[in-house]
C-alpha cells in the first residue's frame, strides 16, 4: 500500500469503500393474496393451492393454484374454443397488432415486472431489468411482425397454425421463457395453455393483466399454475396439438415418451453442460468477463451456462488467477439491490442439488475455491464457486449443476479442445475465445452445439435461433426458425 | 538507464515491432483487447447505484483526486491564481470539503502556480513536451521538462509521440519517455497517450505497457484538446494494463483519465470502475487522478445536495 | 438342362462399405431368394460404421457431396435394367434416378435456403447454418421397393448425415442392388449402410441405440409409438417420412441449426 496523501488540515483517505444498499422500490408491485387460474379470460377459483415464496428471504408472497387435471381440461377446452371460434378468423394483420400491443405494455410496465421477477425468482434486479424484461418485450415485438408474413417465411409451404399449444416453462427466466413460448405460438395463429414453473408463477399471472389491457380475445392464452403434475396433465390432455417444453433433460425424455404415438407435435429445450474454451491468444480480461457471465449470470440457472471451462494449458495460471480475483468482486446479495451481481438460488430443492454436486466434486478430488463472501442468513444462497483439478470423468464435469459452479479443465491443442467439448450427451451451446478468425470458424464447425458464442457468451436475441443438439433437445426458439415449431405445412413435413 | 524504476520492468533497450518482450523480470503479455466486451464491462460497471454515504465518500474522494486544470491560450497569472484558490478551498462555505490533488497548468504559469499553492498541500502539475501534439525535437522537449522541474513543478504531464507510435517506431516512443523520465528526476511523470489518436484499444494497451516499461509513474488518457478524450472503456483498458503489470511485477502505476469528465455522476462511475478493477489500494490520489476543468463545481453541488437534501443551483458555487 | 448354369448372387448386408453376411448366420427368403437376416449385432456394427464415416461425409464440401450423389445417380442409371427387375419397372427406376439428381443439386443450396443471417440488436454478427444431425436410422417402406428406400435415404445423405437403413422386408432386393450402386459410386464406405431382415426385429434396436441421432419411423409396422418411446432415451429426432416425396424440408428434418455469434468491433 502506497502512503496516503497526508495534509495537515484533513484526515487521510479511508481505505475501504462499502456501497450503501440501493434497493429497487418494491411497492411498484401489488400482490394479491391468492391467484386462480386464468382460463377463457376469467380467473378460475383454484381447488387446491400452495404458497409461493421469495427465495431470497423465504417470505411467503401469495397463494397460487395447483391445477388439477379437471382444471387443465377446462383451460384446454377454453383454448380449443378460442381457436375454433374466432381466433383463427382474426386476420393475420390484426393478430400482429395484438402482439405489438403486448410488447408495448410490457415495455410500459417493465419495472413492475422486473421487481416481481426478482422478488419471486431471486435473480438480481439488474438482470431482470436489463435482460429479462427488454428481451421479453422484444420477443413479442419481433414475432408480431411475422404474424402476417408467414408465407414469406415458408414459401411454397402454405403454413397453417397447429391448434392448441401446451407450453411448460422453467423457473430461470419466467417471463422471458413465457415470451419465447407465447409470442411465436400466437404469431402463427395458435392458442395456448401455459404453465409457469412451480416456484415462479407470479410474473405469468401478472402477464394475464397485460392480456386484459391488450384486449386479447378470451381463451387465446390460458395460464394454469402448479407443479409437475399439472405439467403432466397438459402433456396428456386430449385437446393439445403441440407440446413445447423447456426444462430438464430428464423431464423432457418423459414428455417425449408420453407424446409418443399421439401425433402431438413436440419441441424440447433441455439441459446443457457447455464448454467455454479459452485459447492462449484470447483477449484475457474480456475472456474472464465472458467466463463470469457464462456461469454466474442468473446464479448459473441457465441451461446454456458455460459450466465447463476449458483453458489452454499455456495460460492456465493467469486465467485462474484473474478469475479468482474477479470472483472476489462479485456482489452476492439481495436480488432487489441494484448492485447485486448474484442473487438467491431459486429454491431449497435446487440449493440442495447444488450442494450435493459440490460435495461430490470435493469428494472426487477437485480443488474448490470460493471467494470470501457473507451470505444473508435467511433464504437460499450459494457462493460463486470454482473447481480446479477437475477430471473429465468427475460428476461436476458431466452433470448439469444449474448453479454458480464452474469446473475448470485444460487442453493443449484445438483438436483436444473440440474432443473434450463434445464429449457429453448434451449439445446446447459452447464458447470459444481466440483472436484468430480462422480458428473460431474451425471450432464453430466442429462443436456439436446449437449456439456457439465466439468471443462473447450468453447473448440472446429474438432474431437468433436457440436450441440444442443431442440430449439438449430439438426444435428452435427465436428467429424465423422458431416459427416452424408452431406451424403445420401442406407438404406434411415437420421441419 | 540506471534509474531504479527500470529494475522492475523489462530492460528493453529497444522494443522492436512486435514487442519482443518479455525479458525477466518481465512485462505482462501484450495480448489484445476485445472492444465489444470491454465496452460492455465498462457499461455494466457504470450502472452501479452509489447512494448516500457511499456517494459522499466518492464525491469527497473525487475532489481529493482531482487535477484541476486550465490549459488555454488565454491563461493568465490572474486566472491561475484564482484556480489555485479554488483548488485549496473548493467550497469556502464548507471547511470539510478537501483540497484538490493538484492544479495543472502550462509551463509558463508554473512559477505563479507554485507560489500560490505553496504549503497548502496542493501540487503543481505542468504539461510539457510540446503539449498537446508532441511534434517537436526531443531536445526541445527535454529542455521544457527541465525548465518546469526547475521552477518547482511536482508533476510533469508529457505527451507521447503518436506519429512515431502509429508508424511502428515504438523504440522512439520508448526512448523519449525514458529521457523525459531522466529529466524529471524525482518529479512524478504522467504519460499522456492521447487515446483518441491511437484508434484501437489494442493500441491503447500497447501504448500503456510501453509507457509503463519506460518509467511512467502514471498513465493518462488524453490532452483534453481533442474530442473523444477519456471514456470509461478506454480507462478500463488502461486499468487492466496497470493491473497486469502489478500482477507480473508488483509495481503500482497510477492512472489519470482526463478530458470530458464534467459531471459528478461520471466521476463516481470512474471511481467505481477503479474500485472494482484495481481494488481499494488504488483509491488514493497517489495512484489515481481525475483531470478536469469543469467537474469540480458539479461535484460540490452534489456533495451539498447529499448534505442538505436539496437540489442545488450553480449560482451558489464560485466560478474560478 | 441349360447350356450354362448362371452364377447366382449371394444377397448380403452392406456395412461400412463391405458386404458381410449377417453375423447371425441367418437368412430369410424374400422374392425367391435367400436374403441376409440382420441381427441386433449387425445393427450395432452398422451404427458403428456410420458413426465412423460421419465426420468425413459431413466435412466434405457441399459441392463435393453433390457430385458424389450425382455419381450415385450415374451408377443407378448404368444398372437401370437390373434395377428395373427389382422394382415396379423402368418408370420407377427413372423416377428414382431423377430424385437422386434432384437432391444432388440441393447440397450446396440448403444453407442458403434454410440458414439465415440474424439482425440481432447489438454489436454482433450472427448467423445460422444447417448441419447434419449425425447418424440417422431409417426404415424403408415396403413399396415402392426402390424409390421408397431412395426417398428415405437420400435426403438424409444430402444433408451430410450417415445412414443405417433397413430395406423393405418384402422386397429387399432393390435395396441390395442399391447397396451395390452405392459401393461403386464415390459415397464413402459407412456413410450409407443397408440391412435386410425383419423390420420389427431390427427397428427397436435402432430406436433404442444411444448413438443414433434421428430415426425415421414413417414405415414402421405399427410399433411406431413403441419406437418413439424408445427414441426418447437419448432425445432422438423422430421423423415420419413419406414413401414418395421430395422436398428440401425432407432434408431439413435431419438437420440441426447452429447459430454463431461474434462481436463486431475495432
Amino acid at each position: 500500500m502506497t502512503e496516503l496523501e497526508h495534509r495537515q488540515d484533513r484526515a487521510p483517505v479511508p481505505k475501504d469503500w462499502t456501497y450503501a444498499p440501493a434497493p429497487e422500490a418494491r411497492d411498484i408491485v401489488r400482490l394479491e393474496e391468492q391467484y386462480g387460474h386464468f382460463v377463457g379470460g376469467e380467473w378460475l377459483e383454484p381447488t387446491e393451492t400452495y404458497t409461493t415464496i421469495s427465495p431470497a428471504s423465504e417470505e411467503p408472497l401469495a397463494q397460487v393454484g395447483q391445477a388439477t387435471e379437471a382444471e387443465v381440461a377446462r383451460a384446454v377446452q377454453a383454448a380449443r374454443e378460442a381457436f375454433g371460434n374466432g381466433w383463427s378468423d382474426v386476420s393475420p394483420a390484426e393478430r400482429a397488432k395484438y402482439l405489438f400491443r403486448i410488447a408495448r405494455i410490457l415495455q410500459e410496465r417493465s419495472r413492475e415486472f422486473a421487481v416481481l421477477e426478482s422478488l419471486n425468482g431471486g435473480k438480481p434486479i439488474k438482470e431482470s431489468r436489463d435482460v429479462d424484461l427488454p428481451l421479453a418485450a422484444a420477443h413479442f415485438f419481433y414475432y408480431a411482425g411475422w404474424a402476417d408474413k408467414l408465407e414469406y417465411a415458408f414459401p411454397n409451404r402454405r403454413p397453417r397454425p397447429i391448434g392448441v399449444a401446451g407450453q411448460i416453462i422453467p423457473w430461470n427466466f419466467p417471463l422471458l421463457m413465457l415470451a419465447w413460448k407465447i409470442a411465436p405460438a400466437l404469431a402463427a395463429g395458435n392458442t395456448v395453455v401455459l404453465k409457469p414453473a412451480e416456484t415462479t408463477p407470479l410474473s405469468a399471472l401478472l402477464f394475464c393483466d397485460v392480456l386484459r389491457q391488450a384486449e386479447l380475445p378470451a381463451g387465446v392464452v390460458n395460464i394454469v399454475t402448479g407443479d409437475g403434475r399439472t405439467g403432466a396433465a397438459i402433456v396428456k390432455a386430449e385437446g393439445i396439438d403441440k407440446v413445447a417444453f423447456t426444462g430438464s433433460t430428464e423431464v423432457g425424455k418423459a414428455i417425449q415418451r408420453e407424446v409418443a404415438g399421439t401425433g402431438k407435435k413436440l419441441t424440447l429445450e433441455l439441459g446443457g453442460k457447455a464448454a467455454n474454451i479459452i485459447f492462449d491468444d484470447a483477449a484475457l480480461d474480456q475472456a474472464v468477463e465472458g467466463i463470469v457471465n457464462g456461469i454466474y449470470f442468473n446464479q448459473g440457472h441457465v441451461c446454456c451456462a458455460g459450466s465447463r471451462l476449458l483453458v489452454q494449458e499455456s495460460i492456465y495460471e493467469p486465467v485462474v488467477e484473474k478469475l479468482k480475483r474477479r470472483l472476489g468482486t462479485l456482489r452476492v446479495g439481495d436480488p432487489l439491490d441494484k448492485n447485486s451481481d448474484v442473487g438467491a438460488i431459486n429454491s431449497k430443492q435446487q440449493l440442495e442439488k447444488i450442494q450435493e454436486l459440490v460435495a461430490a466434486g470435493e469428494e472426487e478430488g477437485a480443488e474448490i475455491y470460493q471467494p470470501p463472501c457473507r451470505l444473508p442468513e435467511k433464504g437460499y444462497w450459494f457462493v460463486p464457486t470454482v473447481f480446479t483439478n477437475v477430471a473429465q470423468s468427475y460428476r461436476i464435469a458431466q452433470e448439469e449443476i444449474f448453479g454458480p459452479v464452474l469446473s475448470i479443465l485444460t487442453f493443449r491443442t484445438p483438436e483436444e479442445a473440440v474432443e473434450k467439448a463434445n464429449n457429453t450427451p448434451y449439445g446446447l451451446s459452447a464458447g470459444v475465445w481466440t483472436e484468430k478468425g480462422s480458428r473460431i470458424l474451425w471450432m464453430a464447425e466442429r462443436l456439436r452445439a446449437g449456439v456457439i458464442w465466439a468471443n462473447t457468451y450468453n447473448r440472446f436475441d429474438p432474431t437468433s435461433p436457440f436450441g440444442g443438439y443431442k440430449e439438449s433437445g430439438f426444435g428452435r426458439e427465436g428467429g424465423r426458425h422458431g416459427l416452424a415449431a408452431y406451424l403445420q405445412f401442406e407438404d406434411g413435413v415437420h421441419a | 538507464m540506471s534509474r531504479s524504476y527500470t529494475h522492475l520492468v523489462a530492460q528493453a533497450p529497444a522494443l522492436p515491432r512486435g514487442f519482443e518482450l518479455p525479458l525477466e523480470p518481465r512485462l505482462p503479455r501484450i495480448g489484445s483487447v476485445d472492444a465489444v466486451a470491454l465496452e460492455e464491462r465498462a457499461g455494466s460497471l457504470a450502472k452501479r447505484s452509489i447512494k448516500r454515504e457511499a456517494k459522499v465518500f466518492a464525491l469527497d474522494l473525487a475532489i481529493r483526486m482531482m487535477d484541476l486544470t486550465t490549459l488555454e491560450g488565454q491563461d493568465t497569472p490572474g486566472k491561475v491564481a484564482a484556480l489555485a484558490s479554488k483548488a485549496i478551498r473548493p467550497d469556502p462555505s464548507d471547511a470539510n470539503v478537501p483540497s484538490v490533488a493538484a492544479i495543472c497548468v502550462y509551463p509558463n504559469l508554473v512559477p505563479v502556480a507554485v507560489q500560490r499553492v505553496e504549503g497548502m498541500g496542493v501540487k503543481v502539475a505542468s504539461v510539457a513536451t510540446a503539449f498537446p501534439s508532441g511534434q517537436s525535437p526531443l531536445e526541445a522537449k527535454l529542455d521544457e521538462v527541465r525548465w518546469v522541474v526547475e521552477h518547482g513543478a511536482d508533476e510533469v504531464d508529457m505527451v507521447i509521440d503518436r506519429g512515431a507510435f502509429l508508424s511502428g517506431r515504438y523504440a522512439k516512443v520508448y526512448d523519449e519517455i525514458v529521457r523525459v523520465k531522466e529529466a524529471c528526476g524525482d518529479t512524478h511523470l504522467k504519460v499522456i497517450l492521447e487515446v483518441a489518436e491511437l484508434g484501437t484499444y489494442d493500441n491503447v494497451r500497447r501504448a500503456s505497457l510501453l509507457a509503463i516499461a519506460a518509467g511512467a509513474d502514471f498513465i493518462k488518457t488524453s490532452t483534453g484538446k481533442l474530442p473523444g478524450a477519456a471514456t470509461l472503456p478506454v480507462t478500463l483498458c488502461m486499468l487492466e494494463a496497470i493491473r497486469d503489470v502489478h500482477e507480473e511485477t508488483g509495481r503500482m502505476v497510477g492512472m489519470k483519465p482526463a478530458g470530458g469528465i464534467r459531471q459528478a455522476k461520471q466521476a463516481v462511475q470512474y471511481l467505481v470502475q477503479l474500485h472494482e478493477t484495481l481494488g481499494v489500494d488504488w483509491l488514493t490520489p497517489d495512484l489515481y487522478r481525475l483531470g478536469a476543468s469543469s467537474l469540480l463545481n458539479d461535484v460540490l453541488m452534489q456533495l451539498r445536495k447529499e448534505k442538505t437534501g436539496a437540489y442545488q443551483s450553480p449560482d451558489y458555487f464560485t466560478l474560478d | 438342362m441349360p447350356d450354362r448354369l448362371p452364377v447366382k448372387k449371394t444377397y448380403k448386408l452392406f456395412i461400412g462399405g463391405a458386404f458381410p453376411r449377417s453375423e447371425s448366420g441367418r437368412t430369410y427368403e424374400a422374392e425367391g431368394q435367400n436374403v441376409a437376416r440382420a441381427s441386433r449385432k449387425d445393427v450395432r456394427d452398422a451404427v458403428r460404421a456410420a458413426r465412423a464415416a460421419f465426420p468425413k461425409w459431413a466435412g466434405m464440401t457441399a459441392y463435393n457431396r453433390g457430385q458424389v450423389l450425382y455419381r450415385l445417380a450415374e451408377m443407378i442409371e448404368a444398372r437401370a435394367a437390373e434395377f428395373a427387375e427389382y422394382c415396379s419397372g423402368r418408370d420407377e427406376v427413372e423416377r428414382t434416378i431423377d430424385r437422386v439428381v434432384w437432391y444432388a443439386g440441393w447440397t450446396d443450396k440448403l444453407a442458403q435456403v434454410l440458414g439465415s443471417s440474424n439482425p440481432v440488436a447489438g454489436p454482433y454478427f450472427n448467423f445460422t447454418v444447417p448441419e447434419p444431425t449425425g447418424v440417422v436410422a431409417t426404415l424403408a417402406p415396403d413399396e415402392p421397393a426402390l424409390l421408397g428406400i431412395v426417398t428415405r435415404i437420400v435426403p438424409a445423405l444430402t444433408g451430410g448425415n450417415a445412414v443405417v437403413a433397413v430395406a423393405s422386408e418384402a422386397h429387399p432386393l432393390a435395396g441390395i442392388e442399391l447397396a451395390e450402386a452405392l459401393a461403386t459410386s464415390d459415397v464413402p464406405g459407412g456413410v450409407a449402410n443397408i440391412l435386410t431382415g425383419y423390420r420389427g426385429e431390427l427397428a427397436p434396436w435402432l430406436a433404442a441405440h444411444m448413438d443414433v441421432n434421428a430415426i425415421d419411423v414413417g414405415a414402421a409396422n405399427g410399433d411406431a409409438p413403441d419406437l418413439e418411446r424408445a427414441a426418447a432415451a437419448n432425445v432422438k429426432r423422430v421423423v415420419h417420412g413419406h414413401a414418395d416425396t421430395q422436398s428440401p424440408w425432407e432434408v431439413a428434418a435431419f438437420l440441426e441449426l447452429k447459430t454463431v455469434w461474434h462481436p463486431v468491433g475495432q
